[in-house]
């Protein structure tokens, strides 16, 4: 993963909440095997209409999104986070997100930001009075800028050094091998396993 | 047990209990918890990414033998002898069987009879236990916690995560109580509970909690009740939702296939018996339900949180106060067609789905069954019943429902996700109107265009039965109660 620190560049308003992930990314395009090429899929549904907001001209080429509240709703689909990435997003700005996608999001390079709800109106009113100006998301001040602008926005201090370090979790937890190790001598026999596979009882529930 | 000693005697819930004992290491300085996962359960379309990354890096998965892998959301539920036809589809099936064997991970596939929904899969097979944590690349994993198992979803780098390390760095959540005291009134079932605390709590309402289910309603749930419960705590924007073990838990896993057995069966039953939430422990929020005032549930928007009684009608945006809630309400009537003030029984609706990991599993088929047995189906409605899986399948077969569910008109078909979310070719036309059994009615999830109203397998029968969103209430006031 690369490291994070500042983001420069345009930014599309989102005026909608409740953004759920199969909004994000349908669940047609979730066949595919591969992790990039979901660019097309994006907001697919909605991408029909000539008006909606990512196919206006001025928002061509936006690195940051501003959506309404509880952004990433629903599907624990990472796909929604692929798709935005493929799109160009390195940002995405809400006063709330759902759980999982905020989780999928650190790790994936895309920056959830948070942002009080007043805040991201104030946001979008200066993009709107003149859009495809050039916002600018700092991962270290944790700040978003636009104009004379400037909001402050939350994100955990964990995901945040993760993507300012660009750190891969797995690396992360396999410096503590052992303590995984020793926890699994402890761990009681009777606990389920799946293997070897068990037939089930004839006189059980068939 | 084991490294729950370390805690201290404080009175803790059953989601700390669970996470207690699951610590391999304590995260210091705002870093996560290190988390242990007993249980990792995988399916065809989060996964192939996560093998892949494996692969890349060379590392192996950790303990297939806590690993489960099963077909469920892209396998057809018709002619399931022949190859697929939708070639993606079928790539990404052969993709998890290619991946399954060569990681060593228990696979079972399309024609197999423990085949299934993933959260029908594991609790079937006894897998799914008390104090167990659960994951899988799949938000409804909150089923699972209908045993008092840590349960959730996560997303494709975590299932990467889980295979390399069997653990994941997790904070600790909050915990919220649902508190669902009284008895519900014959016609209202589990499925109509959940839809409530929805409707109460909102789509955001359980962000950040773990949700523990209790009360005396919960109690008189059986564990397919319970398990449709768990399942739609996402909906409620939770990480997961439990309900703490009991009887009715410990009867329901005794003989199935992975449960403990002798002198194990005895230890394990005493563990279970310590999970209860403490008396006097304390929860980060707490809702009230009163079961006795429950009706008939349905939604009549696109997200989970927008549902009404089945009695009322369908809400007037202009009187909700909230400004997104408007918005949000005003796009949805638009998208389902619905004018406010209709009476939610006068919609009538093109299909029904009887099925997804919400509602198929065998007890689900049988309340369906019970209502349309001898009836025959409102004329131009079309109706699916989807079992969980194959080996629900078979017992519906033994039991002879598939009998009553034909003489209804109904298509009977085999195991999997189907029209719950349309990846497959069980899909709704545009502009056609489904009331579903399943746990989403987001716009599209049932097919490009099509309109779903979440509702019980009770309501989902009545409905097929008159056309139009009715509860088993509407039948017997028309005297064809039996
Ligand atoms: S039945 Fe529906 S909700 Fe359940 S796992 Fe399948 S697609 Fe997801």
């Amino acid at each position: 993963m690369e490291k994070f620190t500042t983001v420069t560049g345009i930014a599309a308003p989102l005026r909608r909440s409740n953004v759920d992930t199969d909004q994000i990314i349908p669940a047609v395009f979730l066949k595919r095997v591969t992790k990039t090429g979901f660019d097309d899929a994006l907001f697919y549904a909605w991408r029909q209409d000539p008006e909606f907001i990512l196919n206006q001209e001025a928002y061509q080429g936006a690195r940051v999104l501003i959506a309404g509240p509880d952004f990433g709703t629903g599907s624990s689909r990472e796909h929604a986070v692929w798709a935005l990435r493929d799109f160009g997003f390195d940002v995405v700005i809400s006063s709330r997100f759902g759980d999982i996608f905020r989780g999928n999001s650190g790790k994936q390079g895309l920056l959830a930001a948070q942002v009080a709800y007043e805040d991201v109106e104030r946001l979008w009113e200066v993009i709107e009075a003149e859009p495809g100006i050039a916002v600018t998301v700092d991962l270290v001040a944790r700040t978003v800028s636009v104009g004379t602008l400037t909001v402050s926005f939350d994100i955990d201090d964990y995901t945040r050094w993760r993507l300012l370090e660009g750190l891969d979790d797995i690396g992360l937890t396999l410096r503590d091998e052992a303590a995984i190790a020793e926890f699994e001598t402890h761990r009681e026999a009777w606990r389920p396993k799946t293997l070897p596979i068990r037939e089930p009882a004839e006189s059980g529930t068939l | 047990m084991n490294n729950s000693s370390i805690a201290s005697a404080r009175p803790r819930t059953l989601a700390e209990k669970v996470w207690d004992a699951h610590l391999v290491k304590k995260g210091e300085d705002g870093t996560p918890d290190l988390i242990y996962i007993d249980l990792h359960l995988v399916h065809e379309v989060t996964s192939p990414q996560a093998f892949d990354g494996l692969r890349m890096a060379g590392r192996p998965v950790r303990r297939p033998d806590l690993t489960i892998a099963t077909e469920d959301h892209n396998t057809p539920t018709l002619a399931i002898d022949k190859p697929i036809a939708d070639l993606t589809s079928r790539t990404q099936i052969e993709t998890l069987r290619r991946n399954a064997a060569e990681f060593g991970i228990r696979l079972h596939s399309l024609g197999d009879k423990e085949q299934g929904i993933v959260h029908v899969v594991g609790p079937q097979l006894g897998l799914t236990q008390p104090g167990i944590t659960v994951v899988c690349g799949d938000s409804h994993t909150s089923t699972h916690g209908a045993f008092g198992a840590m349960a959730f979803g996560i997303g494709t780098s975590e299932v990467e995560h889980v295979m390399a390390t069997q653990t994941l760095p997790l904070k600790a959540f909050k915990t919220m109580a649902i508190n669902v005291e009284g008895t519900l009134r014959p016609g209202v079932t589990a499925k109509d509970i959940i839809l409530a605390v929805i409707a109460k709590i909102g789509t955001g309402g359980g962000q950040g909690y773990v949700l523990e289910y209790r009360g005396s309603a919960i109690r008189a749930l059986s564990m397919d009740g319970r398990m449709t419960i768990c399942n739609m705590s996402i909906e409620a924007g939770a990480r997961a939702g439990m309900v703490a073990p009991d009887q009715t838990t410990f009867d329901y896993l005794e003989g199935r296939a992975h449960a403990p057995e002798g002198d194990d069966w005895t230890t394990a039953v005493e563990y279970w018996r310590t999970l209860a939430t403490d008396e006097g422990a304390e929860f980060d929020a707490e809702v009230f339900i009163d079961a006795d005032a429950l009706e008939p549930f349905v939604t009549w928007g696109t997200n989970p949180g927008q549902g009404v009684s089945l009695s009322e009608n369908v809400p007037d945006p202009a009187a909700i106060e909230d400004q997104h809630e408007r918005a949000a309400a005003e796009r949805a009537l638009e998208y389902m067609d619905l004018e406010a003030g209709t009476p939610l029984k006068d919609i009538r609706v093109d299909a029904v789905f009887m099925g997804s990991c919400t509602n198929s599993r065998i007890e689900d088929l049988r309340a369906f069954a019970s209502i349309i047995e001898g009836r025959q189906k409102a004329e131009g409605v079309r109706v699916m019943v989807v079992p969980g899986s194959a080996r629900v399948r078979l017992e519906a077969e033994a039991e002879g429902l598939d009998k009553v569910f034909e003489a209804f008109g109904a298509e009977w078909r085999f195991a999997g996700c189907s029209m719950c979310l349309g990846m497959n070719p069980d899909q709704l036309a545009p502009g056609e109107r489904c009331a579903s059994t399943s746990n989403r009615n987001f716009e599209g999830r049932q097919g490009k265009g099509g309109r779903t109203h979440l509702v019980s397998p009770l309501v989902a029968a009545a409905t097929a039965i008159r056309g139009t969103l009715s509860s088993p209430w509407d039948l017997q006031t028309e005297g064809e109660a039996r």
